[in-house]
């Protein structure tokens, strides 16, 4: 493994930047945790889902009354039983010619089915058998009708319209000096067009919760999600309250943004709510592989322009991104395109032209990387081709290019904080080392590099906030309540640390309590590379203060200033023998009436909306860079491509728990390698050809090598102790990395994703013409 | 639906229970006994989570059907370490970032008990091959064979 560099910092911290076990990873080591579906309640129902088979149809008529006359079933619900039939998603800004945008998905399909997979009807009954059977009993008469599958032909004037208001769905622009102007003078211009693919999340633990209405009446959903804040849609729909819907959520089994829109809440409120009984409902993996939201596939046409001596003086995108049959957060992960399309460089004259439109494909939402994983594909492709044009290394094209703090992004975004491209590209590519021969005289070994841009924190506009609440017990020991969905990544154990560090104790004392709408101060979504920065600060902000509420107590104690005392090892110090044990001083706290808590809300910085034509300014708080560089081997008879080596380099500010950064860093490669080699949802005219685990791969720990992390500590990141956020940032460059080093191996350009060995031997010429 | 019984040792306790023929392993060891340390993640034997030891040996317990648990002994995770303490791999797996959602993780280390204990000295490459048919979607596999490889030769897994 490669080493770690050393923080750069004066601080001296005793937990913080410390390869902590996760108090979590301790309870899972013993399956103690119990997931989601682990979850069991007395008189529980089960619920099942009827799902569409068609991709495009009229709904004639739904008769349920067999279903509902099954013995051992309670309830079967079709669209006109949901209180409210509506999820909405709000977009702001958007060019004047879509305007905001106010998106409605239909909980159940009503009249129309705009996808395969579309869920018509829910049943609860007392076992999950029963409640199959019933779904199919229910008859749904069904008018088949033709569908639109293409991004490209929904965009046509004359295409059947998905949605009332036409198939455009989003549409932004980007504006920098004059892209046309400066392509003509440029002395090289590469030219070229990416595709990439539907993929899935594929987290190991399928979508499932139970909900029960409890003995005040409040209606409890305890569901795998990274949006407690749910439970606003789920009162929504059932026209409750806002405070009569409680989410509770377990530690999850993976999200990656597949559980940040909503999965079965909605549904086991609806069943739960009409039995007034507990329901647990599963979804198995072929029902998640066909019904739920996927990462976008996007058509990407680059022209990047340079001068002769490997300056960049034009970057024009056009993109064009395939929404499915719903909004979801299309238009959001549409912007995040938009913003990022040009690189982690320095472009003087930029035009981004993108667009999403309504297909009756299956949807597409969220997905680790949020878009701006997409454009890596096509901009540091672009890249390798130009210094392949002008005669000069990709790494040095890259370091003369590369975006530095001070620099503005198109959009008119000052970076001010450390930008890390050229460093995290000599490191990454240093780290590879001497070449590896190849394996027999038909492979050939290549290497490729790729650098990224991507947000963390969420659009200043939505003035994003998160609080937490930090106390002390009268024994001393510490509990931290936020309500932070963990989704897996050290999202509370970083919180413990970050208390311990604060208050003197040891990270594995400190009692967390997270994710539950009703009894956490909330602390928002575990999405955008948010969750540390935002909960981070919240905690760090409250236990500061804690700190000091104590501190003053303390020095009346030992009659000492607050300034000049500590706290260390379940005590407060004053730096010579005299101390007071925290129960002492919690027992002063009490006597004088002074909290032995504090709530604090962290508050990002905010912004007002952003025009991005004329380039307005801030759209995000901030930025993670970083590089990887990959060694292959290309087998030049089979097309097949072999990783052999792959160093990842980030700069994450500040690691809290290295382990965990780490773990970020070598999992999101991974599922990028996992992107960029294998991983395809097949859509055929609108039927998901990929509903079975078998048929839609991911990596398994012979597809890829160990990928080796190095950690950056510029120690300017916003989150807590110069952190920045590392969660979405590792999936993007290995995609690119890759097709690059198989240009470097073979002399042929992938532009399409996957790049399967079918792909590879066709660019070879093995296919024939 | 005709229900037999089927007894069986689990986690080394004698259980005896009337399940219908077509039922799984999985479905009897989470839905009959409630042994919830034991995860469904695909249902069709391509993922490893609901890897249990099958008289030793790792199988895929969601592609068994539970009549063939007769008069068999079935290890979960859950068998591991005592008294409060964690077994070496538990251990192993927590120290180097095994872990991460966890859902992999019960699978994970028992493919891994049963792999050392077979062959206590594996290099790396005979580790990735042996957790082949555990999937992984958080970790990138590295530090899970890290976790392994630090027990490689430390004879703290015995038959």
């Amino acid at each position: 493994m490669a080493s770690r560099t050393a923080p750069p910092t004066t601080e001296r911290l005793r937990v913080v930047g410390r390869p902590l076990s996760r108090h979590d990873a301790v309870d899972k080591v013993q399956a103690r945790t119990l997931y989601a579906a682990d979850w069991q309640m007395p008189g529980m129902l089960y619920g099942a889902v009827l799902r569409a088979p068609y991709p495009s149809a009229r709904i004639r008529g739904v008769e349920t009354a067999a279903a509902a006359a099954l013995p051992g079933v309670a309830a079967v619900l079709v669209a006109r039983d949901v209180p409210r039939n509506t999820l909405w998603t709000d977009v702001p800004g958007q060019t004047s010619e879509v305007g905001p945008l106010r998106a409605r998905i239909q909980v159940l399909a009503e009249e129309v089915v705009r996808y395969q997979g579309e869920a018509v009807a829910l049943v609860a009954a007392e076992t999950p058998e029963t409640a199959q059977r019933a779904a199919e009993l229910i008859a749904v008469d069904y008018e088949p009708r033709p569908g639109i599958f293409d991004p490209e032909a929904a965009l046509r004037p004359d295409a059947a319209r998905v949605h009332d208001q036409g198939n455009l769905l989003a549409h932004w622009e980007i504006r920098r000096g004059d892209v046309e102007a400066a392509l003509r003078s440029a002395d090289a211009v590469v030219e070229q067009t990416y595709r990439c693919q539907f993929v899935d999340h594929a987290y190991l633990e399928p979508e499932a919760g139970v909900a029960w209405i409890d003995s005040d009446g409040v209606l409890v959903i305890r569901v795998s999600t990274q949006v407690i804040e749910h439970f606003r849609d789920v009162a929504e729909v059932l026209g409750l309250p806002q405070n009569r819907v409680r989410v509770v959520g377990p530690y999850v089994g993976g999200g990656f943004g597949g559980k940040e829109d909503v999965t079965v809440e909605v549904f086991l409120g609806l069943l739960a709510w009409r039995t007034q009984r507990p329901v647990k409902m599963t979804w198995s993996r072929q029902e998640s592989l066909l019904a739920r939201p996927k990462r976008h596939p996007f058509i990407m046409r680059y022209r990047t322009g340079a001068t002769r001596d490997g300056r960049l003086v034009a970057q024009a995108v056009e993109l064009l991104a395939d929404s499915g049959a719903y909004a979801y957060l299309s238009a959001l992960v549409l912007m995040y395109a938009a913003v990022t399309a040009a690189g982690p460089y320095r472009v003087p004259h930029v035009a981004v032209d993108a667009r999403v439109a309504y297909t009756n494909n299956p949807p597409t939402s969220a997905m680790r990387g949020f878009g701006a994983m997409q454009m890596v594909f096509g901009y540091e492709s672009q890249m390798d081709q130009l210094a392949r044009r002008l005669g000069l290394d990709p790494v040095e094209l890259r370091l003369r290019n590369a975006l530095e703090k001070g620099d503005d992004l198109p959009v008119g975004q000052r970076l001010d904080t450390h930008v890390a491209v050229a460093e995290t590209v000599r490191r990454a590519w240093e780290e590879l080392g001497p070449h590896r021969p190849a394996s027999s005289s038909r492979h050939r070994v290549g290497r490729g590099l790729a650098c990224n841009i991507q947000p963390y924190g969420r659009i200043v506009w939505l003035r994003d906030w998160a609080s937490a609440w930090v106390g002390f017990e009268m024994d001393g020991s510490v509990v931290v309540r936020t309500g932070v969905p963990d989704v897996g990544g050290g999202q509370a154990s970083a919180l413990c640390q970050i208390a311990a560090e604060v208050l003197g104790t040891d990270p594995a004392q400190v009692s967390i309590h997270i994710a539950d709408s009703a009894l956490t101060p909330l602390a928002g979504t575990t999405t955008a590379t948010r969750q540390l920065y935002m909960s981070g600060n919240a905690v760090l902000k409250a236990a500061s203060a804690l700190r000091q509420q104590i501190l003053e107590v303390a020095a009346q104690l030992l009659e000492t200033p607050s300034s000049r005392l500590e706290m260390r090892d379940g005590a407060v110090t004053a730096g010579d023998a005299r101390r007071v044990a925290l129960p002492a001083v919690m027992k002063e706290c009490a006597r004088l009436g002074v909290a032995r808590s504090h709530l604090a809300v962290y508050h990002a910085p905010a912004g007002e909306p952003v025009d991005l034509e004329r380039g307005g300014g801030r759209v995000f708080p901030d930025y993670t860079f970083g590089a990887h560089a990959v060694e292959v081997e290309v087998d030049t008879e089979t097309g097949a491509v072999r990783v052999l080596r792959h160093v990842a380099c980030h700069d994450v500010g500040r690691a809290i728990n290295p382990e965990s950064v780490e773990g970020q860093i070598q999992g999101g490669a991974v599922m990028g390698l996992g992107y960029g080699l294998m991983e395809e949802v097949v859509v055929d005219r609108g039927v998901n050809l990929s509903t079975m685990f078998a048929a839609y791969l991911i990596p398994t720990s012979l597809d890829v090598p160990d990928v080796e992390p190095l950690i950056l500590e510029s120690g300017e990141g916003k989150g807590p102790f110069g952190a920045r956020g590392i969660g979405e940032p590792p999936i993007a460059p290995p995609a690119a990395a890759v097709a690059n080093a198989i240009e470097d191996a073979v002399g042929v350009r992938v532009t399409e994703l996957p790049i399967t060995p079918e792909r590879v031997a066709r660019a070879l010429g093995l296919l024939g013409p | 639906m005709t229900e037999i019984a089927v007894a069986f040792t689990l986690n080394g306790r004698r259980q005896e229970v009337r399940t219908s023929a077509h039922r799984t392993l999985l479905e009897l060891l989470r839905d009959i006994l409630g042994a919830v340390d034991v995860k469904e993640g695909c249902g069709e034997g391509v993922c490893g989570a609901c890897t249990v030891l099958l008289d030793g040996e790792p199988v895929s317990s969601c592609l068994i059907l539970a009549p063939r648990a007769a008069g068999r002994q079935i290890t979960t995770v859950r068998a591991l370490g005592a008294g409060g303490t964690l077994h070496p791999l538990q251990e192993a797996f927590a120290a180097h970032g095994a872990v991460q959602c966890g859902f992999c993780t019960p699978g994970m280390i028992l493919t891994a008990y049963a792999l050392l204990r077979d062959h206590p000295r594996p290099t790396r490459d005979e580790i990735r091959r042996a957790i082949a048919g555990n999937l992984c979607r958080c970790t990138g596999y590295a530090k899970i064979v890290d976790a392994i490889a630090s027990l490689a030769g430390s004879g703290t897994v015995r038959g």
